[in-house]
């Protein structure tokens, strides 16, 4: 700014300098830097997300060649077809029971973490967050390797307590349990991070208000530590759910939708469909059915996000 | 009266002494237990999958004894998987997007976060926000019409498309957790920088950027992890071997004869899944610290 007034009036000279001098001052403001230096991360946002949403919408209203306008037809014929609503009903159910689950033993382990002596915690949080570190696609077929029918390591372990054989993934409901499991065994150590975040940042005073006031460890939990905690709660739950609901890994990897399509969620129908079966227009149909939840899903974190800030501030 | 409330006043402390003490023991112990019991579960089928590496074919099809001992443990597995060309190719198609996808996360990631944390500007609010939007966008959502965009450019089935698409997982994130780091360093500190007459580049470079460097150490991290790890793009996006990195490659390629070569996948899969693993285990602090941004900075 002070460079730039010395200029203006140290030269005034010809018309084409006085341009020239407009050009740098404008090159020079804040806002013109400002915006080329967030150009690229715009030029991501627009060309290779906004874009391609609104592509995917595009594409949903295609006949099967991309030839021609089809309408709401993709919609309907899906509507129609008892897979998908197979496909809607197993997302569901295996984004909700798998971050209930992967909340609540976080939530736990957590507690314990909490619990144990300082110089123990670090050694205990290394070993407990291996699940999260180790790409999901590995450790998932490690996974297919513990429930291989022929040879199943889980199956020997329950056969040492002789519970019979459990055909993990022969039986579509096996099949769902399992990959709940691997989902619920990469998630939470997440969760457990998250929380174990959070319940340091609790003020150690009001524990020690709520014990001189009589409080039991329960009504330490209810009143004092969950309340501090909902934000990150809420936060870590929605997120979560997004990217479980959103879940391609492991259904690829364990199952790829057998046995019958039954263990299908929307991403792997909508691969299944759209890249494997060349049905492009009907695999952008199935995965935009996804874009609702996950809009409400992410109307909600931005919520709890913004609050959490101006708490903070 | 009064004796006999004196008398018993000491006892009903030293009872609750007694109790807290005593609970506070039962806690540790629980605590103790759940976290060997969650140890177990968590390192159970890492350790499964080195067992089976070490195992040779004949005594992964025996099918005698406990699936969880090896009997005489061997390396041909690794030694098989390592001079496997088809494998090396993997490893380095994985080094290549990972590390261009690195670079350019961070330069975007570091200038559009120092633009948005210092430089308030028309738009800034809202780009800030969609930023986080973008960051909770799932790949699922967007690989259709990605895969025609990409197939448009030509780029299927080649490692560029994949480094042009792999920035939507990573940058959102990053330059999330930057500007909260950006935001958190004292206005002092540039409003001293410019006063000794110092321009932005040399804000950032400066000031910014060494101050910050916990957090891109993390952010990297993250980056680093999200691109080895990225599965949906380059399944969709890669049908030839020569073309994928190492997460398809392991799933794909080597999953595909009809007797299964178990002790290979595993070795595949462990020698595939190291690179993150070491870096966790060296940085873990950096690691934890840019997981829990993402929630508690921005």
């Amino acid at each position: 700014m002070v460079a730039d007034g010395s200029h203006a009036t140290g030269g005034m000279a010809s018309r084409g300098r006085g341009r020239a001098n407009a050009m740098q001052r404008f090159a020079r403001r804040r806002s013109t830097i400002a915006f080329l230096m967030t150009l690229p991360l715009l030029s991501i946002i627009v060309g290779l997300v906004a874009y391609p949403a609104a592509y995917a919408i595009y594409l949903s209203t295609l006949n099967r060649r991309m030839t021609a306008f089809a309408g709401t037809l993709n919609f309907e014929l899906l509507f129609e077809s008892d897979t998908f609503w197979m496909v809607a009903f197993q997302s569901c159910f295996f984004a909700v029971t798998a971050v209930l689950l992967k909340a609540s033993i976080g939530f736990w382990l957590a507690h314990m973490l909490h619990h144990i002596p300082d110089k123990g915690q670090r050694k205990w949080r290394g070993m407990l967050l291996v699940p999260w570190v180790i790409p999901p696609a590995l450790s998932t077929l490690g996974w297919w390797w513990m429930f291989d029918p022929s040879y199943s390591s889980i199956n020997w372990l329950l056969s040492v307590i002789s519970v019979p054989e459990v055909p993990w993934l022969g039986h579509h409901w096996w099949a769902r349990i399992a990959i709940i499991m691997v989902n619920v065994w990469i998630g939470a150590p997440f969760f457990m991070i998250m929380y174990l975040a959070a319940l340091k940042s609790v003020p150690e005073q009001l524990y020690e208000a709520a014990m001189i006031d009589g409080a039991s460890s329960f009504q330490r939990l209810r009143y004092v530590t969950l309340p501090m905690m909902a934000n990150i709660i809420s936060i870590t739950v929605l997120f979560s759910l997004i990217v479980t609901f959103a879940n391609y890994d492991i259904v690829r990897v364990l199952t790829n939708g057998g046995p019958r399509d039954l263990t299908h969620v929307f991403a792997s129908y909508a691969f299944q469909v759209g890249i494997l079966s060349g049905n492009i227009p009907r695999g952008a149909a199935v995965s935009l059915f996804m874009f609702p939840i996950l809009a409400l899903c992410a109307f909600f974190v931005l919520r709890s996000v913004t609050r959490r800030n101006k708490e903070q501030m | 009266m009064s004796a006999s409330t004196a008398a018993e006043a000491p006892k009903g402390i030293y009872h609750l002494a007694g109790s807290l003490s005593k609970e506070r023991r039962w806690a540790l112990w629980t605590a103790y237990i759940s976290l060997v019991f969650a140890a177990i579960i968590f390192l159970a089928p890492p350790f499964y999958m080195f067992v089976t590496s070490l195992k040779g074919s004949g005594e992964i099809a025996s099918q005698v004894g406990s699936p969880w001992l090896v009997r005489d443990p061997t390396l041909e597995n690794y030694s098989a998987i390592l001079f496997n060309p088809l494998f090396q190719r993997f490893m380095l198609n994985s080094i290549v997007i990972t590390i261009c996808v690195v670079a350019l996360t961070m330069v975007i990631s570091i200038l559009a976060a120092f633009a948005l944390a210092r430089m308030r500007f028309f738009g800034s609010q809202a780009l800030a926000t969609g930023v986080f939007l973008t960051y909770l966008v799932p790949d699922t959502l967007l690989f259709i019409p990605l895969y025609q965009i990409v197939g448009g450019l030509g780029l299927l089935n080649s490692i560029w498309g994949l480094i042009l698409v792999y920035p939507t997982l990573t940058v959102p994130f990053c330059t999330w957790i930057m500007i909260g780091y950006f935001a958190s360093i004292p206005k002092e500190l540039d409003e001293a920088a410019l006063i000794d007459g110092a321009s932005w580049s040399q804000m950032l470079l400066r000031i910014f950027i060494p101050v910050a460097l916990p957090g891109i150490i993390a952010a990297t991290i993250f980056a680093f992890t999200v691109s080895w790890a990225a599965f949906v793009y380059p399944t969709a996006f890669v049908t030839t071997p020569d073309q994928m990195p190492l997460t398809i490659g392991v799933v794909s390629q080597l999953v595909r004869a009809d007797t299964f070569a178990w002790g290979q996948i595993m070795a595949g899969a462990l020698v595939a899944a190291l690179p993150p693993v070491v870096i966790y285990a060296f940085l873990m602090d950096y690691y934890i610290a840019g997981l829990t941004a993402g929630a508690t900075k921005g």
